[in-house]
């Protein structure tokens, strides 16, 4: 296992730095340089020009400024937004936890509505559900999600005033943060309606960001179920006289959730994807629409950063789903050694 | 979803001349590829039922010109925001309603569908072709030119998609064109992926070191020995990669980064509806629903040709 640790980290280490390289790149690739781009449509002088490419670095070879980059970015200094002046870090991690908050109640969303559904629809291979629950989830796989959105808000906000239209509590609501995370917030901070507000608010981007992952999650689940109810060793369950439920929930279940685990590794791509769409038509203050506004408004140290702490922590979900599959599935871990 | 019953043996018994043991007949000549797969394909109710709306979003967008009722920029000053026909206070003049600058929604979406398809269109031939230039080339140079695309790939891959689209279009300016270009980019990661590992299969086969032996360069190896045998998992992966662009285009149009107003483009469309949410639901309705049946058609015909080309991978 240790080993098999070693060769996961070895291999995401360049992956890390490749990163760091487009990141890099990316400020660079654009049109004028960083400080015309800080000093706006205003202009700046000559002088001054000079004065502040030498202060950040950009006057010295390219290979150099990367060099500093890597350092910067590995003491944690991803520098300050050209709009705010904050420090990046800072700003990203108070946003963050508004994103994860939302990203987990929708793959949560998610699981507990599609293995239920991908079970039922393999069970009942071929008949009217598993045809209703395949179209469905094909469905939820093509949807525009920021326009499935849309119609929610028009639905259940507008016509029926059941959830709020965007933001994450009402703001009649107002505490210090203590985790970030609005739903624990609200429980700690005692007032009484603000942990149903903040659920209240939650309900619908949760759908709406978990909606793809929903898909996803009921397709793989009803196949590997599939796969998996073929086995001799079901057959077998069956044969002993155990009881139908048993033999899916119990034997069969446990073996089709693997490749499920993995496939939830790879939706938290999609999830942070989808958070930018859900986060802009929500209004929720979280990482994905201050990256859209940092597009907007032309703030490239945040792009920059964004990017990078988004890309870092993506390689840090495969790699902890990596290590959680072969804890799971002692085949993978020892097929090396 | 695409669950159709694949069983050879029945299947040629319906094709002319199928062997039947004793008969004084010649031996049947074998079927061609393309013709067996389609045999595969309009099994699938789905599938045919996908190609069906994909075929008549083609023929709107081609002949768009004859088919909408107005311009699609055009502004009825006396129209703003009207309801669809079977809404109260709508009128057959806008079938679908207009937009809140009076502009034709159905002439609008029809003309929009120009543009999706051409996105989509444009995208994967953009991503194959790059695809397979740098697939084959890391199939065939597995040293150190091979493991530099391939991690090239994984740190695209890293990033998601919509995000590095997002940077790409930070980087161009955000403009339709742009936008193409950087869902290409994004999708690059897959088809080289898909290449190279169907190569590395065939390298492994005889034919090809028949063809070496034979003298074959190069470049008659790569593109005329090998290629042609890694082209079915592409051309599925193409088919199913039409749909994820055309919603990524939509998505990049949503957030102002892709095609500007006033272009009827679907996801730009939805962007400017965006305020309208209380007030005129079909303005918002109509682009995504749009969107929704093109994406949903070719995904329905990519399953079933995926299905069709390589029967095993059937789930």
């Amino acid at each position: 296992m240790l080993r098999y640790i070693a060769t996961k980290l070895g291999l995401l280490i360049p992956t890390f730095f490749g990163v760091t390289l487009l990141t890099f790149s990316m400020v660079r690739l654009i049109p004028g340089d960083p400080v015309e781009l800080m000093a706006g449509e205003r202009g700046i002088a000559p002088e001054r020009h000079a004065q502040l490419l030498a202060e950040l670095g950009l006057d010295k070879p390219l290979l150099l400024q990367y060099f500093y980059y890597i350092v910067d970015v590995l003491t944690g200094d991803l520098g300050k937004s050209f709009v705010t002046k904050k420090p990046i870090l800072v700003e990203f991690f108070t946003l963050f936890p508004a994103t994860i908050e939302l990203s987990i109640c929708a793959i949560l969303f998610a699981l507990i509505l599609g293995v239920p559904a991908g079970i039922i629809a393999a069970v009942r291979r071929g008949r009217v559900v598993d045809y209703t629950v395949m179209g469905v989830s094909l469905t939820g796989y093509s949807m525009p999600i920021f326009w499935w959105g849309l119609l929610l808000i028009i639905l259940f906000s507008v016509n029926l005033g059941w959830t709020p239209v965007s933001g994450r509590i009402s703001l009649i609501y107002f505490f210090e943060p203590v985790t970030g995370f609005m739903l624990i917030d609200t429980l700690l901070s005692g007032q009484e309606g603000a942990f149903r507000s903040a659920l209240h608010h939650l309900v619908l981007p949760t759908v709406v960001l978990g909606t793809i992952p929903l898909a996803v999650i009921a397709r793989m689940t009803r196949s590997a179920m599939l796969e998996v109810l073929s086995e001799d060793y079901i057959r077998t369950a069956r044969a002993k006289g155990l009881r139908p439920w048993r033999v899916v929930a119990v034997h069969a279940l446990r073996n089709a959730m693997i490749p499920v685990i993995t496939v939830i590794g790879l939706q938290i791509g999609v999830l942070l994807a989808g958070a930018i769409l859900t986060e802009t038509i929500f209004s929720w203050p979280g990482v994905g629409k201050w990256l859209i506004e940092s597009v907007r408004r032309r703030d490239y140290a945040a792009l920059q950063g964004g990017i990078l702490l988004i890309a870092t922590f993506i390689i840090l979900v495969n790699l902890i789903v990596d290590l959680l599959y072969a804890l799971f599935n002692p085949r993978i871990r020892h097929a090396r050694h | 979803m695409t669950d159709i019953a694949t069983e050879p043996e029945i299947h040629n018994a319906d094709v002319p001349g199928a062997e039947i043991p004793g008969a004084d007949r010649p031996v049947r000549r074998p079927v061609h590829p393309a013709i067996e797969v389609w045999h595969h394909f309009r099994k699938n109710w789905g599938a045919v039922g996908g190609l069906v709306i994909i075929v008549l979003v083609i023929f709107v967008a081609i002949f768009a010109d004859v088919v909408a009722p107005h311009s699609p920029i055009e502004q009825f000053r006396d129209a703003f925001l009207t309801p669809p026909v079977w809404a109260e206070g709508g009128t057959s003049k806008f079938l679908l309603g207009t937009d809140d600058v009076g502009r034709d929604m159905l002439s609008r979406l029809i003309y929009g569908a120009r543009f999706s398809l051409f996105i989509g269109l444009l995208v994967v031939v953009l991503s194959l072709g790059g695809g397979i230039v740098l697939g084959l080339t890391a199939g065939f140079f597995p040293g150190i030119i091979g493991d530099l695309i391939l991690r090239l790939m994984d740190i695209m891959l890293a990033v998601p998609s919509l995000l590095l689209a997002i940077v790409i279009v930070a980087i161009l300016g955000p403009s339709l064109t742009n936008a193409v270009m950087a869902v290409a980019i994004v999708y690059l990661p897959h088809f080289t992926r898909v290449c190279r590992a169907a190569v590395i299969t065939e390298l492994t086969k005889e034919y090809v070191t028949a063809s070496r032996v034979a003298g074959a360069r190069l470049m008659r190896l790569m593109f005329k020995t090998v290629l042609p045998n890694c082209m079915a998992p592409l051309i599925v992966l193409a088919t199913l990669n039409v749909s994820s662009a055309i919603l990524d285009a939509a998505a990049l149009g949503f957030l102002g980064l892709g095609a500007q107003p006033p272009t009827p483009e679907w996801g730009s469309m939805l962007a400017d509806a965006q305020e309208f949410v209380k007030r005129a639901w079909w303005v918002v309705t109509f682009p995504g629903l749009a969107v929704l049946i093109t994406v949903l058609a070719f995904n329905l015909a990519g399953d079933g040709l995926r299905d069709a080309l390589d029967p095993r991978l059937k789930q």
